[in-house]
């Protein structure tokens, strides 16, 4: 593991996207999917602290908010965040964070409902609690309580060979 | 609070010279003819307090003082009654006597009852669930509360309602949504006046709707004039604000108050480890609001600060006594379930005889930061966060691609364990932590998972062996309440096991 550049930047936020910055706290990170420079573009709209980390298979941005919430974001060699993990008091802005794969998401959640609502089983029977879904396309989880989320969203296809999904987390 | 009754008519001052000649008052034109007293409330408990008030009525400038007395316990000036202690029920009569004619009294009763050891036991069911929910409840824990107008005796009994240790905060289902709640509460406002809503995030769905405030009773228990939430059908106004749903997997279908079977029950009661369900993460000390709290106008609702009085605080810490935190006992049940069970939650920790630690392990966790409420559990060598959640319906923790954990189920229980060799007997151990770490030494806990598909097979609704997947978290869910005492400490409360927040068992 190499510390590829360790910088402890509280970043000048600019009036027009610092409402937006507060009001979602998780949000502003780049968005799953995005390529690498998005890091540096949201990046800007993050107060916090940065620390990135080379583990040679992918590349970790953690960033920190005031409020002690984190963002990870998981970058391949070839450029793409494959991965995006959160922990803090609220969920973040899913909207935001998942980008277009928030659609997958809550299609996803919305089929294993169906399933659990029409399966063979009888009686139904439903899971109360974490969330965790798994399709070819993506892979979600969020767990925690009230004043504790945690949870991770990853891509399938673009995890670089040899990571793990134990390794994002 | 003291009227005075002028009744002025002509042989007012004969009958105040009457009056004068045969009790030498102070006054020669005027007289007292009666004292009324009423109490509020008038059954308390042992030690409990009641304010009485006297109403003089009388003729001329008559004296509207009353000096106070009672026949057990003690009452000041102004007619404040401190219950005395008692084992049995007793009748307290209170006096308010006329100093201007001593002559001249009112009474009222006011009944106290004993604290006995059951009045901080409110009763669980982990059954089907309410009438009409469609299909079976699966590990959740029921109580019944009793709502009331706040300061009124207009009052209703919502039964199924869950209880919740991963939660602060009680939120009701109305009638609107398929739930049980038809009283009209009294809307809470934020500081400018306007109407507040709130905006909860659960793991696996959100709900929405206004804060109101209610009387809430449980067991012996009470909690005056607190704020709760409705949960309201998205098709109800306010409208979900995007922002609300936008922090939820589901998006805008994770809405739990559409109906009954959305929400599973007709209510939830939050007795986890804060007092508030937000705390200062969302009053102004922070930034900007967060997405929680919402001021409602004409233009539709936004994010606001909300005061810790004005969130929702957990129930219990509201409570007179046996307010530090909660014990819940469920008995064990055995493999492959059992189709209901009845269990005791229980106010207060180490407060009456009825509720001490005993042997039980005291697991402290911190009060703010990312791991705010976990434990730290480790299994196979691995430390991984965990959380004792009555409000989860499982053992929740990792997946079949960590060595020792089981399959999970295929087809339509893809959220479940299916072990091939079932039971999968199976070991953790959990220890406190810091804000900075691990504290304490690891405790071992032996577990089982058994096959959700067996398991489901039948009726069944309590499960201790229920299971599933979830790869980064320990989620003690209500199977690992059975069979244990399982204490929830309340944040800054003091108990026999320290300060809390702390989990023991």
């Amino acid at each position: 593991m190499r510390l590829l550049a360790l910088r402890r930047c509280t970043l000048r936020i600019q009036a027009a996207v610092a409402l937006t910055a507060m009001l979602l706290p998780l949000s502003c990170w780049a968005t799953l999917g995005d390529n690498a420079a998005s890091v540096m573009n949201n990046q800007a709209q993050m107060k916090g602290t940065l620390i990135s980390v080379d583990h040679q298979r992918y590349v970790l941005h953690e960033i920190t908010t005031p409020s002690g919430a984190k963002i990870r974001e998981y970058v391949s060699p070839a450029g793409a965040v494959f991965a995006v993990a959160w922990e803090g008091q609220f969920a973040p802005n899913f909207e935001q964070l998942l980008g277009p794969y928030y659609q997958q998401v809550q299609q996803a959640m919305a089929q294993q409902k169906a399933a659990q609502q029409s399966g063979d089983q009888q009686p139904t029977r439903r899971r109360r609690g974490p969330v965790y879904v798994a399709t070819s396309g993506i892979v979600f989880e969020q767990s925690g309580h009230l004043r504790s989320f945690h949870g991770q969203a990853y891509i399938p296809q673009l995890v670089p060979q040899g990571v793990k999904a134990s390794d994002i987390r | 609070m003291i009227r005075k009754l002028g009744l002025l008519f002509a042989i007012a001052s004969i009958i105040g010279m009457a009056a004068c000649g045969s009790g030498g008052t102070n006054n020669p034109t005027s007289a007292v003819t009666s004292v009324s007293v009423s109490c509020s409330p008038t059954t308390v408990p042992s030690g409990g307090t009641s304010q009485c008030s006297a109403t003089v009525s009388g003729t001329g400038n008559f004296s509207t003082a009353v000096a106070w007395s009672a026949s057990a316990g003690s009452i000041s000036s102004t007619g404040l009654l401190t219950a005395p202690m008692v084992t049995t029920t007793l009748v307290d009569t209170v006096t308010a006597t006329s100093t201007q004619n001593t002559s001249v009294a009112g009474t009222a009763n006011v009944t106290v009852n004993p604290t006995s050891s059951s009045s901080n036991v409110a009763p669980i069911t982990v059954d089907a669930g309410p009438a009409g929910l469609g299909y079976i409840a699966t590990n959740v824990a029921f109580v019944t509360i009793t709502v009331c107008v706040p300061g009124t005796s207009n009052c209703q009994n919502i039964d199924h309602v869950t209880v919740d240790t991963g939660s602060s905060g009680l939120r009701l289902l109305p009638t609107s949504s398929g739930g049980e709640l038809s009283l009209s509460l009294p809307q809470e406002n934020d500081s400018n006046g306007n109407p507040l809503a709130e905006c909860l995030v659960f793991l696996d769905g959100y709900i929405w709707g206004p804060v109101q405030t209610a009387d809430v009773t449980i067991a012996g228990e009470s909690a005056s004039n607190i704020p709760v939430q409705l949960i309201i059908p998205s098709t109800s106004s306010p409208g979900v604000p995007q922002s609300c749903s936008d922090q939820n997997p589901s998006g805008g279908n994770g809405n739990e108050g559409n109906s009954l079977s959305d929400f599973g029950a007709n209510g939830i009661i939050g007795v986890g480890l804060f007092q508030q369900d937000c705390g200062p993460g969302c009053t102004n000390l922070n930034g900007s609001p967060p997405p929680v709290y919402y001021e409602c106008t004409s233009s539709g609702c936004n994010p606001t600060f909300a005061t810790l009085a004005q969130q929702l605080p957990n129930p219990v810490s509201t409570f007179a006594a046996d307010n530090n935190g909660v014990l819940i006992q469920l008995p064990a049940v055995p493999d492959g379930g059992s189709s209901t069970v009845n269990g005791s939650l229980i106010f207060g920790i180490g407060t009456q005889a009825n509720n001490g630690l005993g042997s039980a392990t005291v697991y402290p966790v911190p009060d703010s930061g990312s791991n705010a409420g976990d434990i730290v559990t480790t299994f196979n060598g691995t430390q991984y966060q965990g959380f004792v959640d009555s409000g989860s319906n499982g053992l929740f923790f990792l997946d079949s691609s960590v060595a020792g954990v089981p399959a999970t189920c295929t087809g339509d229980l893809t959220s479940w364990y299916c072990p091939t060799t079932s039971p999968d007997n199976l070991m953790a151990s959990n220890q406190g932590q810091s804000t900075s770490g691990p504290v304490g030494t690891p405790v071992q806990t032996n577990f089982s998972i058994e096959s959700a598909q067996t398991l489901f097979s039948g009726s069944n609704t309590a499960f201790s062996t229920l299971g599933g997947p979830l790869s980064d978290t320990f989620d003690w869910g209500l199977s690992f309440f059975y069979g244990r005492n399982m204490f929830t400490a309340i944040e800054n409360m003091s108990s026999p096991g320290g300060t809390g927040p702390y989990f023991a068992f």
